[in-house]
């Protein structure tokens, strides 16, 4: 129970940093320096399949869960795994969408568009990132055969916070990329 | 928690000194949190001596009109560092260090509910400091303030280094005092001795909680904003550059809206201590317990709304300003019910007047006059009148030092028997209690007639015009006065950890759970304890021992226990 009020705390304070960024960028996008040609630089099909991934992540580390409270160690060590290589993937993504942006000669110094573009999706990325390190320390800790008590609270407490990261990109990609297309 | 590996030092804690077989490394690798909750102290010591160093210097700069003894850069650093220090690095460890050390036990538990989390909380806090003041080496020490207003902090008008250094700086030490404020939550949930339910909590276990909270919300703006202008500066994006776009106003925002609160987490802590200081010299529980902790309550929801009043000059709009001039007369108000608590506290008790409690009731005098001052600001033409004079010096240090930093000392001179086992010599208590309310009104209230006189705050120096000369020059020798009765205060406390008389387990005849223990206490806090049924278990026992002719001392009525870190104790089933 420590263990989730405390994760819990965490992604409050999280939420809160993320809320700011979020709140300035609204802020600025109904500014008049801010640049709806820069808008159209972003591919939201691409990102939006790697989106998809990502939400699957979440789904797959449910079944994760699941499976670690059945003691069945060997689906978790699968569900595990599917959940790792599916934040990989949406990192990749994340990765070859800047990589585009940058070649097209859109960085953050840019406009006030892409200091707010690459700040908000930058600072989610990193939390991934940071989440796939805390995944990964659990994997591997699984492999060594370190979970045998179902009673632990330890993947429920990582749980909360990867679907936090999710619900976050929801938020940011609604934001980010699909607001102005419909507007 | 079961199970779990802690890895701490198996000999009895060394009380203050480092002369054990470990030494020094049993300290640096320590998780138990008294000794984390006295390394924090003495880290807010060590900052205290360079953020007061920093305020002499300006005060002997300040000392004569048209003085040379500073340059107009240095003083920009030496603002801004006092400021920052003072409010990161002094008061914020200070009160982390009282909540890490007591709340465990005044609670009945053994440790924090992550006692590594606790020391990395102290490390990370510790070395944020010291990059802080690296930048002194690496090129010059920010010198925007400690707000660290947009467009002063962008590159083109503060072209060293210090800026940076100041974003990494305040980002490490706020993730520490992030990781330690949940720490505290977490363990005042749960791990609390059967039977104190949240009515029964210590009103400074309440301010703590409520306080870890108002920090777990108000950070995030801070590391927002701080990252924003860390971007700004290394990667030439333009949050708070107007030239590209941005909006220095943003800066304003993020920052107050972490600012404001942030007033208020330096003050809740202290309002606690105070809480349980005025209680045990007095001989009365605390006169509306209820208000007390609710008052705190609607302190910190408050705390969120009024920060625009920061910003009274930005011409944000006559509907925004009358919004939070309202709001801001709110805070005040159950401010103010918590005084009448403790008056009504107070009211009609056998007092007695140790240096704790003449800091408690000096507290009294000095923060209504910055709370005074501070409803004035709430008045939006007064705030115009008076906005970036001394007036706001003023005001800031009442609240700050005779607010946060009277209440500490009163927490100081309560506590220090239990934290270090020895007592502190009334007579020199008193002398410094005497020496440092004198010099702190010396050196502070002067500063309220030179605002209104029309001096600016942050100016390096001034003409020789209107008594200027005169007021500062008192302030000048105020301000010795205070950095002389700091020196005289360590050497107190030095000296009552060398030659001080022991202190018995419950020197003041106190009320709450931490005084069962031995002074120092063991590393492990405690075998045994009483049942709860009121705020006052510890008076309880006393009484219910006394009913029974001292029988076997006053382990008669304690529990068995079977819990090693705090927690779940048992139920006795006789």
């Amino acid at each position: 129970m420590e263990n989730k009020l405390m994760m819990k705390m965490v992604i409050g304070t999280e939420a809160i940093f993320f809320i700011a960024l979020m709140i300035t960028y609204v802020y600025f996008s109904v500014t008049p320096g801010f640049n709806s040609a820069s808008l159209r630089l972003l591919d939201i099909k691409t990102t939006g399949l790697f989106s998809v991934l990502l939400f699957l992540s979440s789904f797959t580390f449910w079944r994760a869960e699941v499976n670690f409270r059945q003691g069945n160690i060997q689906r978790l060590k699968l569900w595990m795994g599917l959940t790792i290589l599916l934040g990989m993937v949406f990192l990749f993504g994340q990765g070859q969408e800047y990589w585009r942006l940058l070649h097209e000669n859109f960085s953050i110094s840019k406009d006030m568009f892409g200091t707010n573009f690459f700040t908000l999706t930058g600072f989610h990325s990193l939390h991934v990132f940071m989440g796939l390190i805390l995944l990964t320390v659990i994997l591997i800790l699984i492999l060594l055969g370190d979970f045998d008590d179902p009673g632990s609270t330890v993947i429920s407490t990582a749980g909360i916070y990867w679907h936090f990261v999710d619900i976050v990109w929801m938020l940011v990609f609604l934001l980010v990329y699909v607001l102005p297309v419909l507007k | 928690m079961e199970g779990t590996y802690i890895p701490e030092p198996e000999e009895e804690l060394p009380g203050l000194n480092v002369s054990n077989s470990q030494g020094l490394l049993q300290w640096i690798s320590s998780v138990d949190h008294k000794q984390i909750g006295i390394l924090y102290l003495f880290l807010a010591v060590l900052f205290l001596l360079l953020g007061g160093a920093a305020a002499l210097l300006m005060r002997i700069q300040l000392a004569l009109p048209g003085s040379t003894f500073l340059s107009p850069e240095m003083y920009n650093q030496l603002f801004t560092m006092h400021g920052t220090t003072m409010i990161f690095l002094v008061l914020t460890p200070a009160i982390l260090g009282f909540s890490v050390y007591i709340i465990p036990l005044m609670i009945g538990a053994n440790d924090l509910a992550f006692p590594r989390m606790n020391a990395f909380g102290l490390w990370i806090t510790f070395f944020g400091g010291l990059l802080l003041y690296f930048s002194f080496l690496a090129g010059g020490a920010p010198d925007a303030g400690w707000f660290n207003y947009a467009p002063l902090n962008q590159r083109q008008y503060s072209p060293g280094p210090g800026i940076d250094y100041y974003c990494a700086g305040l980002l490490l030490v706020g993730a520490g005092t992030v990781g330690t404020s949940i720490n505290l939550v977490v363990t005042i949930i749960y791990f609390r001795v059967e039977g104190m339910t949240l009515g029964k909590m210590p009103v400074f276990v309440w301010m703590v909680l409520i306080n870890s909270c108002l920090v777990v919300g108000a950070f995030p703006p801070l590391n927002a904003a701080l990252s924003m202008l860390l971007l700004d500066r290394q990667l030439q994006s333009h949050f708070f550059n107007l030239m590209g776009g941005g909006s220095p106003i943003v800066w304003q925002h993020l920052f107050w809206s972490f600012g404001h609160p942030e007033v208020y987490i330096l003050i809740l802590p202290p309002f606690g201590m105070l809480s349980e200081v005025f209680q045990v010299y007095s001989r009365k529980p605390i006169f509306g317990y209820g208000f007390v902790v609710g008052s705190g309550i609607a302190i910190a929801l408050l705390a969120f709304g009024v920060w625009v009043h920061h910003m009274f000059v930005t011409g944000l709009g006559n509907t925004v300003y009358n919004f939070f001039a309202a709001s801001s007369m709110l805070i005040g108000v159950p401010t103010g019910i918590k005084i009448f608590n403790w008056i009504g506290t107070m009211w009609g008790g056998s007092l007695r007047f140790t240096t704790s409690m003449l800091f408690a009731i000096a507290f009294l005098v000095e923060f209504t006059i910055g709370g005074l001052s501070g409803v004035a600001f709430a008045v939006v033409p007064v705030d115009w009148q008076l906005t970036d004079s001394y007036f706001v010096v003023a005001h800031l240090h009442y609240v700050f030092v005779g607010g946060s930093l009277f209440g500490i000392l009163a927490g100081l001179f309560y506590w220090f028997p239990k934290m270090s086992g020895h007592m502190i010599s009334e007579k020199l208590g008193k002398w410094f209690f005497w020496l440092f309310t004198i010099g702190f009104n010396l050196t502070f209230f002067v500063h309220h007639i030179l605002g209104i006189k029309g001096m600016p705050r942050r100016v390096y120096t001034y003409p020789d015009i209107s008594g200027y000369s005169l007021l500062n020059l008192t302030s000048t020798i105020g301000a010795f006065l205070m950095g002389f009765s700091v020196l005289f205060l360590l050497y107190i406390l030095r000296k009552s950890v060398k030659t001080g008389e022991k202190a018995p387990n419950d020197p003041w005849d106190a009320y709450t759970l931490e005084w069962i223990t031995s002074s120092p206490p063991a590393l492990k806090n405690f075998d045994r304890l009483p049942p709860v049924y009121s705020l006052r278990p510890l008076r309880d026992l006393k009484q219910s021992s006394q009913l029974q002719n001292h029988t076997d001392g006053i382990n008669t009525n304690i529990l068995p226990s079977k819990s090693d870190r705090g927690g779940s104790f048992e139920k006795n089933d006789n």
